[in-house]
């Protein structure tokens, strides 16, 4: 399915971010003039994707896909990366900004294997430079009922998969986090989760325009506690099926056994598709709390907003479960 | 220290005991009001984070819980050093206990869901972490209040001691409760549970 752009309500990130750290009016403009040749051009079209230099911001990123809501202001900077949950880097939210510091996500490398034509292990130049920035700013729901709105840098996953030709046998995309003890404090202690984490998707879901890889948020290069260098934005689902500082991408026949479900059947799934409908055991998923949100007594009572299904995504994402039930496949 | 014997309305001459007698309870008072003072103090200047109300919660719980531990160590310390001055504490420390176990409530009812009681029932119902701690406290609320002198006379002692065990199956669903709420990484609710089952151990020793 493609996305039709009249659908979306185009909001150029300036006008509603209310971060100066983003209001950085040369990218802006550089950015219209992309939206203009991108419509002319197709989606597809774009410049080669660059890090840029150690404290600058990517350039030539154009504005990708945003379909926010009223209310869906991007959540700050500041909440955005001290509020985590990346367990390789402790359990608690402020663990990872907090242990993130010895974590080096440059160099980096990306293994691509399984069931495709073109496998490889790719430095990070390399694995970036056919694929075209985008901003895309997603609401992000956790399966622990907080959300955010996050204005992502990233890579359609879609043509990633393109890229390295899967082969008809491959029905599944398997993503693997680094297992770096020295670097990531959680991941000295066996007790938390069994390292490597894993995640995986179906292939359509994979090749839905959706779905990215992503290299930055607001502008800049993703920091350690938010999976740099490169990490998975899937915004229909829960934030776990986000897995953080892929190491490696393979094609594969069978569901991958991603962590979660692994630990704990019962609460996690395969799918993990946002589902007001569908009660986590210990967290109502019929509403959220957004982080920042402001509210009575110095914004600390914020009404929770409705959940809505498949995070507002249904529209382009619902197809991909027809015949499914949701409450099965959850 | 010697006491002054030419005073003429000679002052009681200054002992560590007597010290303690008087001084212990208004210390241990400042001291259980610190971690609630803490957190006030880290509201009004914005340091809880991205997400204030789960902060608040999670400190209040964690602090409601190690007050149970602190009151149900009262008794085992007792045994284990002879202070018998500790056994002042206990009411207290237990009070203290059932204090934050109620503002922990007060956070969950009124910051994160406002009042919306029909998400709270189907809380406590469909959460079996909630239900638990919602047992816990339950099962504290009777000993709040019949807590002072005048309900251990109308009890009567054997009665009232006899109450009072509830005491310990809610500090086990309060441990429990902590368990179930943790996704991973059991380190913490783990340590809760070991230091239950030592202060279980010494009252079984100590009757054995």
């Amino acid at each position: 399915m493609l996305i039709r752009q009249k659908k979306t309500s185009e909001v150029a990130s300036h006008e509603i971010t209310p971060e100066h750290v983003y209001l950085n009016r040369r990218t802006f403009i550089q950015a219209t003039g992309l939206i203009a040749g991108s419509l002319a051009l197709g989606a597809t079209a774009g410049q080669a994707a660059v890090m840029p230099a150690k404290g600058a911001k990517f350039a030539d990123v154009k504005k990708g896909y945003s379909k926010l809501g009223e209310k869906d202001t991007p959540t700050t900077f500041e909440a955005v990366t001290t509020y985590n949950n990346y367990y390789e880097f402790g359990t608690g939210k402020d663990d990872p900004a907090q242990n993130a510091g010895p974590f080096k996500p440059l160099p980096w490398t990306v293994q691509v294997d399984g069931l495709c034509n073109k496998p490889g292990t790719l430095g990070f130049d390399d694995f970036l430079k056919p694929h075209a920035l985008e901003e895309r700013i997603y609401r992000m729901r956790c399966v622990e009922a907080w959300s955010m709105v996050i204005p992502w840098v990233g890579i359609s996953l879609a043509d990633v998969v393109k890229r390295f030709e899967p082969q008809g046998s491959a029905k599944y995309i398997r993503f693997e986090t680094v297992v770096r003890p020295a670097e990531m404090s959680g991941q000295r202690s066996s007790h938390i989760l069994p390292w490597p984490y894993v995640e995986g998707l179906r292939l359509d879901e994979a090749q839905n325009p959706l779905a990215i890889l992503a290299v930055g948020l607001y502008g800049q290069p993703l920091l350690g506690q938010n999976g740099a260098p490169i990490r998975l934005v899937v915004p229909w689902k829960y934030g776990f099926k986000g897995v953080k500082s892929i190491v490696r991408i393979s094609f594969v026949e069978e569901e991958p056994k991603n962590t979660w479900r692994t630990m704990n059947s019962d609460e996690y799934g395969f799918y993990a598709n946002v589902n007001p409908k569908v009660d986590h055991p210990r967290w109502t998923q019929a509403s959220e709390r957004r982080i920042g949100a402001g509210g009575g007594l110095g914004g600390l009572i914020s009404p929770r907003q409705a959940t809505l299904m498949f995070n507002g995504y249904q529209e382009e994402v619902a197809h991909l479960y027809d015949g499914m039930n949701l409450s099965r496949y959850y | 220290m010697s006491a002054e014997v030419t005073s003429p309305a000679p002052a009681p001459a200054f002992t560590w005991e007597r010290f303690l007698k008087r001084a212990l309870k208004p210390v241990v008072h400042v001291l259980c009001l610190v971690p609630l003072a803490w957190i006030v103090y880290r509201t009004f200047t914005n340091d809880l984070g991205a997400n204030p109300v789960e902060a608040i919660i999670r400190y209040l719980g964690d602090w409601a819980l190690r007050f149970l531990l602190i009151a149900l160590a009262v008794t085992p310390v007792r045994i284990l050093t002879g202070w018998n001055i500790v056994g002042r504490l206990r009411r207290m420390l237990g009070l203290y206990a059932f204090a934050y176990v109620v503002l922990h409530l007060c956070g969950y009812v009124v910051l994160d869901h406002f009042f919306d009681w029909v998400t709270i029932w189907k809380d406590i119902v469909k959460r079996t972490y909630i239900t638990v701690g919602m047992a816990a406290l339950l099962m504290l609320l009777p000993l709040a209040v019949t807590s002072t002198d005048g309900m251990v006379r109308r009890l009567g002692g054997a009665q009232w001691r006899k109450l009072h065990m509830l005491v310990y199956p809610a500090g086990i669903a309060g441990v429990i409760h902590y368990f179930l709420m943790i996704k991973a990484g059991f380190q913490q609710p783990l340590l809760y549970a070991v230091i239950l089952t030592a202060l279980f151990g010494v009252r079984l020793y100590k009757r054995a």
